[in-house]
């Protein structure tokens, strides 16, 4: 007894143990605490996310394996279930998007960040991100009703007419399918690479784009060659960035691609891709299997989008850190 | 910047208060509030002040002077233990405040009878009274008279209650810089401290400004007792009775102000004191 | 030499012009998005559509009560999960993070914050519906509220660290302790901008359709109480819109236009509250 007292005295007596009992008495850590529980919840969650994707899934994986990122049949009825028209859905949308909404929007960036006045600049980039507020579902509706007919009664049968010689556009034309997924989805991604493109463009050094007009370049000289490259990580961080949004894009992409899992090498064929089929039939699957083949497919696409954010943090990073950088 | 010690002779003391300044006062004579013994500092594996040890001496006023980055400011602010802010931060040794070691304390209890004003004013975004009252309310005093009578105590003793009384209610912010510094010092003022730590006041503020606070020392100092961080050599002769120098982390020289300016030992002191560097 | 300063010129001037025309094309789809809305959508806003239940498949009339009522409860549940955790978790990270911790979970959050909305929907459906053996409005809240807490951790760790230093100083040196330093002082100074963060988090998932589909499902009904499945407003404008009938095609415009006004609303209102630009990267 008396020794345990003179110990534990001592040890009172030692700064890094009292030390802690005042800070407990102060509240400190227990607000520590409270505020880490909060904290780990979201590691939680996230653990608990991966977790019941893969185990639900089992069924599915557990049967098909690997083959299913590979199989192109997809048989409710007769309960075999491949992912490769969705995927292939995903991929072509996806790049489609990609192939119109780069171009755009690095260019569109490219004005605001160096010819555009400051005050127009902020302004136009603020309706721009009001652009990528827009509901996913607002986009699906307005495209059906817009871009679709557009699609079906003037700008597919042009295409047909003038570039029919290419397999993409062959095919019945019905408006619904992959050429109008690609292009709802260019739209909806499009914001994302114009505000990050602008800020990293914005962040380039003032001297870069000096050096290279005090050496007679003409503004888009030194924009295209100096000015362009020195951000290029960021830039190319935003593209991965908009690649990730649209992979797991779904509602807009729902109601424009046409619902067919089939693989075709006509633009204007219907598709499906890995979020319509999980929005539209997982309420309708009936079997354990059925149901355990959607999730697998949510599986494959979260670890996509994984991969692909994960990418794009680290090429933005790269640029925040080479923006800083001292010569 | 030469300054030479002509000019500081010369320069005219500010203000008539000065009741109780005496230069030829040794430090030892007068009772010491902190007793600064064998202190070495580091932040990581960088040592930042090297046993530094001095007296400072109650009811006056101590300031320390030295050329950027010699831990003058570092030395000030573990007074108060500000250091515990950042990582990897230690300080060793003793500071004893009335014999008390204040690296044991609880560190709050140790801010509220040592306060600090900080280099650039800080008023928090809430009304002068909230200012003010802000260190009472936080130390557990939350009547609303005691408030209300500290409140309008330490205007008075920061000279700012006249120029703030019909506006208690308004943002700190609405304030010039001058007067949000005197905020700050009634804030620091509100909860009573034995000692007051002051890291460079007045850097950020017009002459005028910083006389009125140059002047607000002296009264406090008879019931506190004041450091002061200064850049300004000038400064240090017209406010201080007792002045250390610091360089690279040690204290040179520490002595009643007018020997450091008149006849300082130390080669460095003379070289600092008359602008050779720094 | 002339010949070649005059073609570097013109392609200057060509290049810069596309750059605008690409600037010009984005604007304008927003303009023509909003006017087509406005314009279809305005055409079929009535008190009806505020007050009534939908009608039986296939007779016009009726209204979106049912679908406004149940996606303010879904905001309610996502709030209570999203708040929280995403304010505290915050706090956590902007003020008393430790090394390791904090950078797993921001790794996490920023993570969740990639998740496909179909995906969290699916990990709602995992953990609430299959227990509960049906849908529900506590489901759809759940997939909403774990989709709000990285919008929430972001913008609530980007405020409380713009948060001077010296506000934090001032108060520690008046005695506080550290804890009481932040609530006293910090979060109140970073108040406003915390508070915009979580009406835009909020905003974000008022929108979302894909996660409700087979979490909150849908109802024609009024919903009772949280374990029922219910009508929301994002899930009406998808259903309606694939159906054959134009008088529902007509209530989808109304309640996109619904639906896309408060969106906007909330992100003007926090844009003329915070007065600079929102970090890209949190949408």
């Amino acid at each position: 007894m008396a020794s345990t007292a003179v110990a534990v005295g001592g040890a009172l007596r030692q700064g890094r143990v009292r030390a802690f009992f005042l800070r407990w008495r102060s509240g400190d850590e227990v607000a520590h605490l409270l505020t880490l529980i909060f904290a780990s919840t979201i590691i939680l969650l996230t653990v608990l996310l991966v977790f019941e994707l893969y185990r639900n899934s089992a069924l599915a994986r557990d049967k098909y394996g690997w083959q299913f990122l590979f199989t192109s049949t997809w048989d409710p009825v007769f309960e075999k279930f491949g992912a490769l028209p969705f995927i292939f859905g995903t991929v072509v949308t996806s790049a489609l998007g990609l192939l119109v909404a780069v171009p755009l929007g690095v260019g569109a960036a490219i004005f605001l960040a160096e010819l555009a006045p400051p005050r127009i600049s902020d302004a136009l980039s603020f309706v721009i991100e009001l652009l990528a507020a827009v509901p996913s579902v607002i986009y699906g509706l307005l495209a059906m009703f817009t871009l679709v007919p557009l699609l079906r009664n003037v700008v597919q049968p042009f295409l047909k007419k003038t570039l029919g010689f290419l397999p993409f556009f062959q095919g019945p034309n019905y408006g619904v399918g992959l050429l109008a997924a690609g292009l709802i989805l260019a739209i909806m991604i499009v914001p994302f690479i114009i505000s990050i493109s602008r800020e990293v463009l914005l962040a380039v050094p003032v001297e870069q784009r000096e050096a290279a007009l005090a050496l007679g370049a003409t503004r888009w000289e030194s924009t295209w060659k100096v000015v362009v490259p020195f951000a290029r990580a960021g830039i190319l961080g935003s593209i991965f960035l908009a690649m990730a949004r649209a992979l797991g894009e779904t509602m807009a992409v729902t109601m424009v691609i046409g619902n067919d899992p089939k693989i075709t090498s006509s633009l204007f064929a219907p598709g499906y891709s890995i979020a319509a089929v999980i929005a539209n039939e997982f309420t309708e699957a009936t079997s354990d299997l059925y149901i355990s083949a959607l999730i697998e497919l949510g599986l494959v696409l979260f670890i996509l989008t994984f991969i692909l954010n994960g990418l794009a943090r680290l090429l933005i990073l790269a640029t925040q850190r080479k923006g800083t950088a001292q010569p | 910047m030469g300054v030479t010690m002509d000019q500081i002779l010369l320069t005219p003391e500010a203000g008539e208060g000065r009741a109780e300044k005496s230069p030829t006062k040794p430090a030892a004579a007068v009772a010491a509030k902190l007793r600064v013994i064998d202190l070495n500092f580091y932040y990581g594996k960088a040592q930042a002040l090297h046993s530094v040890s001095l007296d400072i001496a109650a009811n006056r006023i101590t300031a320390l002077i030295g050329p950027s980055g010699c831990g003058k400011s570092t030395f000030l602010r573990s007074l108060n233990r500000m250091y515990e802010t950042v990582r990897h931060a230690r300080a060793e040794g003793q500071i004893l405040l009335d014999n008390e070691n204040t690296l044991d304390m609880d560190v709050s209890q140790l801010r509220r009878r040592v306060g600090m004003v900080f280099q650039k004013s800080n008023p928090f975004p809430k009304s002068i009274f909230d200012n003010v009252a802000y260190g009472l309310r936080v130390n557990g005093w939350k009547s609303k008279g005691t408030l209300q009578d500290a409140v309008e105590s330490s205007l008075i003793r920061a000279a700012l209650w006249d120029e703030v009384k019909d506006k208690l209610h308004k943002s700190a912010y609405a304030l010039s810089g001058g007067q949000q510094q005197r905020l700050c010092i009634a804030r620091a003022l509100a909860v009573d401290p034995e000692v007051l730590l002051l890291d460079e006041p007045c850097s950020a503020l017009d002459p005028i400004a910083t006389a009125k606070i140059e002047e607000l020392l002296f009264d406090l100092a008879k019931q506190c007792t004041i450091v002061i961080v200064t850049h300004n050599m000038q400064q240090a002769a017209r406010v201080a009775d007792f002045t250390g120098f610091f360089l690279t982390g040690k204290l040179i020289e520490f002595n009643d102000t007018a020997i450091i300016f008149e006849k300082p030992a130390k080669r460095e002191t003379e070289d600092y004191i008359t602008g050779r560097f720094g | 030499m002339n010949y070649r300063s005059v073609w570097r010129k013109s392609v200057n001037a060509v290049m810069f012009s596309l750059t605008g025309i690409c600037a010009l094309a984005v604007v304008s789809v927003l303009v023509f998005i909003l006017g087509y809305l406005v314009w279809n959508g305005g055409r079929a806003i009535n008190w009806d559509f505020f007050t009534k239940l939908p009608t039986p498949v296939g007779e016009t009339g009726g209204g979106m009560a049912n679908a406004i009522v149940g996606s303010a409860k879904l905001l309610l549940l996502a709030a209570l999960v999203g708040v929280p955790v995403g304010f505290i978790g915050g706090v956590y990270l902007a003020e008393f993070g430790g090394k390791t911790f904090s950078f797993l979970v921001r790794y996490t959050t920023d993570l969740l914050n990639g998740v496909p909305s179909i995906v969290m929907g699916i990990f709602a459906y995992t953990m609430i519906v299959l227990p509960l053996q049906h849908f529900s409005t506590l489901a759809g809240g759940l997939a909403l509220g774990v989709m709000m807490i990285p919008i929430a951790v972001r913008s609530t760790e980007e405020f409380l660290r713009a948060v001077p230093q010296s506000l934090r100083e001032g108060a520690l040196a008046l005695g506080a302790s550290r804890w009481k330093a932040v609530a006293t002082v910090v979060i109140p100074a970073a108040f406003r901008g915390i508070l915009t963060g979580i009406m835009l988090a909020l905003a974000r998932v008022a929108g979302e359709t894909a996660p409700l589909l087979f979490t909150s499902f849908n109802n024609r009904f009024w919903s009772h109480g949280w374990d029922q499945p219910t009508a929301s407003l994002p899930v009406m404008i998808f259903t309606y819109a694939i159906a054959p009938y134009d008088d529902w095609h007509r209530q989808a415009w109304a309640a996109g236009l619904v639906l896309l006004g408060l969106v906007l609303l909330a992100n003007i209102t926090a844009r003329v509250v915070l007065g600079r630009k929102l970090s890209s990267a949190a949408g």
